[in-house]
């Protein structure tokens, strides 16, 4: 990803340190620019679409025909090839928001609101997904969709804060306010990762304990772990992809958002 | 395949997940296009941006 600009740097040769235009290899700050993460957008979009089909295409056709049942769940097992990867990718994304919370804040970073306003939509619906299948996979396996244990009631307080978040960007009109505003919001709600983490192992939960992220080696065969590791970059590609094109849409509005203030500054009135 | 005695909760799952992934997928794809839509609009109305007028008048 890397490709040479021209910048402006100051000529240290130069006795009055003016600046003299130099060439220099591009780095990942350089894309912290929104129009050169536009351009940077529009080239690797296409990419990333095309590699997260071939991933899924991949991905499902393991985990639909080569993954074998479970010994115990029997065929009900497929259901975790969704549901895993889903719930890895909502904690994913509010990590990233709080990331980007931190840039909007301490750095005033040109993008890390732009970033963290767009993973809202997409982190809610991963989390929505999770629920979704793992009420689905509940009832066969536990006889009811949905108990409030403190795994699935830490969960879905989690897709009640991207609601939360979601909707105070969408209240706050002045884009730099409600940056702040959600920014605090999303820290605060970062206490509820470890909670969602850990809570099978604090509390005595019917959602069973962790069986790929813990000390040691993961409790699944390689037969199943495999698929659902491929399931995972699949879903993940899809996230990134999203993620990029959401901000690209943002950085066009506050676009269009700009001209539309100027052009009714113009208005006779005004 | 078979899915046996619990098909209905493995192919709703499945359903579920294209529902949600179609879902994103439409909402940035139709969003993408009104933007780019309403700056074509304003660009045909003469609305630039400041940056843009400068990088205009330096050329």
């Amino acid at each position: 990803m890397e490709g040479n600009t021209v910048v402006n740097t100051v000529d240290p040769a130069l006795p009055d340190g003016r600046s003299t235009p130099m060439k220099r290899p591009m780095s990942l700050l350089d894309y912290a620019n929104p129009s050169r993460f536009l351009s940077f957008a529009d080239r690797v979009i296409p990419w990333l679409t095309g590699l997260t089909a071939l991933v899924f295409a991949f991905g499902l056709s393991q985990a639909l025909f080569v993954a074998p049942d479970d010994y115990q769940q029997g065929a009900t097992v497929k259901i975790m090839f969704l549901h895993v990867p889903s719930a890895w990718l909502a904690m994913f994304g509010w990590t990233l928001m709080s990331i980007a919370a931190l840039g909007t804040l301490v750095w005033r970073h040109p993008l890390a609101d732009v970033a963290a306003k767009t993973v809202a939509p997409i982190g809610a619906g991963f989390t929505l997904l999770c629920l979704i299948t793992g009420s689905l996979w509940g009832r066969p396996m536990w006889g009811t969709y949905w108990v409030w244990d403190a795994r699935l009631t830490s969960f879905f307080v989690l897709f009640l804060m991207y609601l939360g978040v979601i909707a105070l960007w969408r209240t706050v009109e002045e884009p730099a306010r409600a940056a702040r505003a959600a920014a605090i919001l999303t820290l605060v709600g970062a206490v509820n990762l470890p909670i969602i983490k850990y809570s099978v192992d604090w509390w005595n939960t019917l959602h069973q304990p962790a069986s790929v992220m813990r000390l040691g080696k993961p409790a699944i065969d390689s037969a199943i772990l495999t698929p659902l590791m491929i399931m995972t970059l699949a879903f993940t590609l899809l996230f990134v992809t999203l993620h990029f094109a959401a901000m690209r849409n943002e950085i066009l509005r506050r676009r269009v958002r700009t001209m539309l203030l100027m052009k009714a500054g113009r208005a006779p009135g005004n | 395949m078979n899915l046996g005695p619990h098909a209905f909760y493995i192919v709703g799952s499945y359903a579920a997940a294209a529902l949600i992934v179609v879902a994103m997928l439409m909402w940035v794809a139709l969003d993408y296009r009104r933007q780019l839509r309403m700056l074509a609009e304003l660009d045909a109305q003469g609305v630039t941006r400041r940056s843009e007028r400068a990088a205009g008048d330096v050329a």
